[in-house]
Order: structure tokens, then sequence, then C-alpha cells
């Protein structure tokens, strides 16, 4: 399956999406001009992912920083992988939040309770 | 003689609006288009800013969320009008102002006044939620609500009063018959952390 490589800058996350290597992972800031367009390539590789996922399925999101139109979109991503969980596999979402960011932490904890898919939060020190 | 009458008359006015913003502590402002190009450049400024003086970080984040979301608030909604004038192009006046106990960010822009109620009420509404009331309004939007063409999603203001834990003010003026201006400010407070 094809690998997602984007690289972050100022305004956009860092995207791996490798099933072989078995990496998944958004990362740092997101505040895209056009939030839709820019998270289109990832639905559409979860969608192709789905189809023949791996044993396992770690989701990482490491996020400084995303806007309310990002907001939306990564329930998105999540409802993806809610659904790969419940047609039986196993997924897991890790939340990476800096430990002082309580609003991030949040964050995170109200995906978890949205979605139904085993979650997990991590902080990590800056 | 009279160009340069006008010119010292400009330079005073300059001299004058100078003075004026220092009496009122603003650090930022900006009349034009707000584009995302502009949204970048002012939220990098600002950082570099309270990066330098020692702002804590906590603070520093909220203020980055709140002018962003307004920004947003006005280059998402350039196209809400039926009117091909100018003024609702996407245009407004952006201020950032900061004292001792607080940063505010202000915004104006022009709407026309038929949407004066919805976002009275909208506001109002927002203003009245408890912490629990805006979280369990923001999962409900951000699950129903679906992004207009604009990528805008109906979480901003929520999210402003999330952050800052303060009642959004705003104030319409009249601007003609059918349009007004909508100024809208939020603070963030620098000590209650």
């Amino acid at each position: 399956m094809e690998t997602i490589k984007i690289q972050g800058t100022e305004d956009t996350p860092r995207i791996i999406l490798d099933a072989d290597k078995e990496l998944l992972e958004i990362s740092g800031r997101s505040l895209p001009e056009d939030v839709a367009a820019f998270y289109e390539p990832v639905l559409n590789w979860l969608n192709e992912y789905s189809e023949n996922p791996n044993q396992k399925t770690v989701f990482n999101f490491k996020l400084t920083y995303f806007n309310t139109a990002s907001s939306k979109l990564l329930l998105d991503i999540l409802m993806k992988l809610e659904e790969l969980h419940e047609k039986g596999n196993d997924v897991l979402i890790r939340w990476h939040y800096p430990e002082d960011d309580e609003d991030m932490e949040e964050a995170g904890e109200e995906y978890a309770d949205i979605v139904d898919v085993p979650f997990e939060q991590v902080a990590y020190s800056n | 003689m009279d160009n340069k009458k006008d010119v010292k008359g400009f330079l005073e006015f300059v001299y004058e609006f100078y003075k004026s913003m220092k009496a009122h502590e603003i650090t930022l402002v900006y009349e034009g288009e707000i584009t995302h190009q502009i949204t970048k450049a002012f939220t990098s400024l600002t950082e570099s800013n309270m990066e330098k003086d020692d702002e804590a970080g906590t603070v520093q984040r909220k203020v980055f969320h709140v002018m962003v979301e307004c920004l947003q608030n006005i280059s998402k909604h350039a196209d809400d009008f039926t009117s091909n004038d100018y003024l609702f192009s996407g245009r407004g006046i952006f201020l950032v102002s900061k004292n001792e106990d607080e940063y505010s960010v202000t915004t104006g822009n022009a709407v026309e006044n038929d949407r004066i109620e919805e976002l009275t009420e909208m506001l109002e509404k927002i203003n009245k939620m408890d912490k629990e009331e805006l979280k369990q309004l923001y999962k409900k939007q951000m699950k129903e609500g679906r992004l207009s063409e604009k990528g805008g999603a109906g979480l901003g203001f929520i999210d402003i009063k999330r952050k800052t834990g303060k009642e959004l003010e705003y104030h319409f003026l009249p601007i003609s018959d059918d349009t007004s201006f909508f100024l809208l400010t939020s603070t963030i407070s620098r000590t209650e952390i």
C-alpha cells in the first residue's frame, strides 16, 4: 500500500501513514488554509487501509495546536478508526499532549468520549 | 503651499494616531483584507513578541487560539454576503492590545443587517453557557455541524469562550440602512492561569 509522507509546516502538520512500518502519525500544528482539501488524502488512505488493515493499528496524534476547523476533520479521522474497530480490528489511538497543556489534554478526553475506540492519553515533556 | 499644509496636517494626524495607539496600549492594528497569509504573519509576529516578553506558555497558546479564530471568522465569512461591495470581501479591522492584566483581540467587519439577529442570538447563548455546557455544545457541533464551503465549522465563538473563560463582548454600529459594523472583543487574562 502507498505510503503518505507530508512534511510539517508552520500551519500544517507532519503526516506519516506507512502501513508496512506500522507507523501512523499526525504531529505538529494544524491550521491549513483549506482543511478539507488538506485532510482528504488522509481520509482516502484510511479507507483503502481499512480494506486490508494490519493486525494491530496504532494511530498517534501528537499535535501542539489545531484550529476549530481542523478539529472537525480530526473527528472524521477518528470516526474512520472507530469503524475499523467496529469491524472487529485491533485499534488503538494514542493522544500525545505536552504535559503542561491542559487544553490539549482535554481535547483528547473529549474525542475519547465521542468515539468508541480504545484511547490512550500520553503526556510528554517539551 | 496648500500641499505642504496638507502634508503637515497628515503627519500631525499620524502622531495623534500614534499617541492614541500608545494610550490604548495597542500592539498591532490592521485594516484590509484578511487572508490566510495575514493570519500566519500576525500570529507568528505576536507569538515572537510574547516569547520575547517571557509570557507564560498557557497565555501564549490562548492568545494564538483566539487570534486564529477571530481572523478566520472574518476571512471565512467573506462570501456570506449577497452584495459585491468591497466592504464584504473578507475585509476588516484587527487589533491586539495588551496591558498588565490582559490581552485583548478585537475584530471589526461589515455585516448585512439581517445577520445581526442570528449573531446576537448565538453570542448571547454562548455567553450564558458555563464550562460544561460549552463543552457539550462544542462536541455536538463538531459531530453534527458541516464544514461550510470556506471551511468554517461554526465552532469559533464557542472555542474562544472556552479558551478565555470570558464573555465575548460585541457591538453593532450602523453603516447604512442595510449594513452594520460588527465589533467583537475577546480578552485573555495574563494572570489567571
